[in-house]
């Protein structure tokens, strides 16, 4: 089908195979783009938050042309239980800012302008074409893939596997393990449509305004899981996810969470009226510093979420898919302009690139968060919760009870809860994860 | 009961979305077994398209038209050989309008 040999094949069309194809590409290599969804982000599911700044350093002057939906103003981190929420709210008018810093997308309409980039940069974009099997040589070396397409393989110098979180090819050709069910998270999402003035409305909001909520608590029913309602323009995307561990042994279905999420008091006048045009699942990598793979190999790289680069405890991902895309471009750009050979040796720069950047130094900080919240997640995500609302409707309810007796109440029922020393465990757990 | 409205939820759910169905070539196919194990069980639930049911037989059947290739049943089960998961061929299964 394809005579010619590929400087690099990139496999997939998200945002780590974007970046990753666009970078290459702009630095005038050959570059060949598999995806096989109908358009680039027809098979891509995000919240989704975008981060400014890892997108500047690919596209400086993104905000021309992007479909971006609304920079945040205001972030609400809830802690619920079945009839309540507490919270923390942060807003601030510093993110009015001429450059502004976070914006909600909706991943189908940006992929596809990401996608027109990377043509424009010179790559070549193949979509509807299923990557069916890495093609190696007799020394085990990565030289090439070949597809669902009729003709034979396809050749290139490297193979970028942007593939996504399950990462089908990679772990098939035992380039990495596949996922664990206790390091992925099954999330589900719908897009609920409301006109733009009532949402600006309902969260105080004007012009490109927006507000994203984040919730822990009894709505993962004792998993560890986040419930989030991100607000676009016209619409808000609302969702929630879990282990996938977590799902599988409560037998629980993600529908019937999102069901009640949707129900909450404190949801369901925010999304009232609305109409739900999509209903959508992914998996998000949890598994953190602990769970990347082996991220190099002869002839090839992998990045994104198929690398499992995902930082749980900020909910950031694509921001770490498109800098790993961008840096193993960087890479590959600087071998190529040595007339290095992509081995494994030489694609060690990758990864010593990738380990100087944010994006490990960020998961090694919380290396330790994803064991602490996988063990015992019900006391995180159902009585710490419980015991915050009833704590904090003791403080605000009057009804004669001397104070000193409330406070006494609501330090019995932690005690009772977790045990003091159980508490001060919890404690010293979370802070030390933290670090 | 709750089984029946939960079910017509999900469909409901389904149906908002675009699919391109490649008919006779389903991309995941369950293993002929005798009973499942805990995990296939789970699928019943766990599967956020509810693609997967238990046949009055006890064993786990699949229909995989509304699948939303998440993967969750590939890491679930595939490990242990009782499904084979492929993607669907190129431009064919779910196609998301928004995503």
């Amino acid at each position: 089908m394809i005579e010619e040999k590929f400087d690099a094949i990139v496999i997939g069309a998200g945002m780590s195979g974007n970046a990753a194809a666009y970078t290459m590409a702009s630095h005038g290599l050959k570059v060949l783009q598999l995806e096989r969804g109908e358009y680039p982000g027809s098979k891509n599911v995000q919240g989704a938050i975008m981060y400014a700044n890892m997108l500047e350093k690919i596209i400086p002057d993104f905000r021309d042309d992007a479909p971006l939906e609304r920079h945040l103003v205001e972030q609400r981190l809830w802690v619920m239980d079945e009839t309540s929420h507490t919270g923390i709210h942060y807003r601030s008018d510093d993110f009015n800012e001429a450059k502004p810093n976070r914006y909600t997308i909706i991943r189908a309409q940006f992929d596809k302008w990401f996608s027109r980039k990377v043509r424009e940069a010179g790559a070549t974009v193949l979509c509807e074409t299923t990557v069916t099997e890495l093609v190696r040589d007799a020394k085990d070396r990565v030289v090439g893939v070949r597809t669902d397409r009729a003709g034979g393989a396809i050749f290139a110098d490297v193979v970028v596997l942007a593939e996504g979180v399950s990462g089908l090819l990679g772990t098939r050709a035992g380039l990495r393990e596949m996922p664990k069910p206790q390091t992925v998270a099954l999330a589900v999402k719908e897009m609920h449509f409301l006109p733009e003035e009532v949402i600006e409305q309902r969260f105080g909001l004007k012009g490109d305004e927006g507000c994203v909520i984040e919730a822990v608590g009894t709505t993962s029913r004792g998993m560890a899981g986040l419930g989030f309602l991100y607000t676009n323009k016209e619409s808000i995307s609302l969702g929630i996810g879990c282990l996938v561990s977590d799902f599988a042994v409560m037998m629980e279905s993600p529908y019937v969470l999102l069901d009640a999420l949707k129900n909450h008091p404190s949801i369901r006048p925010l999304i009232a009226g609305s109409e739900v045009k999509e209903y959508a699942a992914h998996l998000i990598p949890e598994g953190g510093y602990k769970a990347i793979p082996q991220l190099f190999g002869d002839g090839w790289v992998v990045v994104g979420d198929a690398a499992q680069l995902n930082n749980a405890v900020h909910r950031e991902g694509s921001n770490l898919a498109m800098t790993s895309g961008r840096i193993a471009a960087e890479a590959i750009v600087k071998l190529k302009s040595r007339n290095g050979p992509m081995t494994k040796r030489n694609l060690a720069l990758y990864k010593a690139m990738l380990d100087k950047s944010f994006v490990v130094k960020d998961l090694r900080k919380y290396k330790d968060m994803p064991a602490l919240l996988h063990t015992n997640s019900c006391n995180f995500f159902t009585t710490y919760p419980r015991l915050m609302s009833q704590a904090a409707q003791n403080f605000m309810r009057v009804d004669g009870t001397p104070k000193i007796e409330k406070e006494k109440a609501t330090t019995a029922a932690f005690i009772k809860a977790r045990s003091r020393w159980g508490l001060v465990s919890d404690a010293v757990r979370l802070a030390f994860a933290w670090r | 009961m709750t089984i029946a409205v939960t079910k017509s939820r999900v469909e409901d759910k389904l149906f908002q979305n675009r699919y391109l169905v490649d008919p006779g070539r389903p991309h995941i196919k369950v293993r002929p077994h005798e009973r499942p194990s805990a995990n296939l069980l789970a699928l019943t639930h766990v599967c956020p398209a509810k693609c997967y049911e238990l046949n009055d037989k006890g064993q786990v059947e699949i229909t995989p038209d509304g699948c939303m290739e998440c993967g969750t049943c590939r890491i679930l089960c595939e490990t242990s050989g009782e499904i084979e998961w492929d993607y669907p061929r190129g431009g064919f299964g779910v196609l998301f309008k928004f995503g």
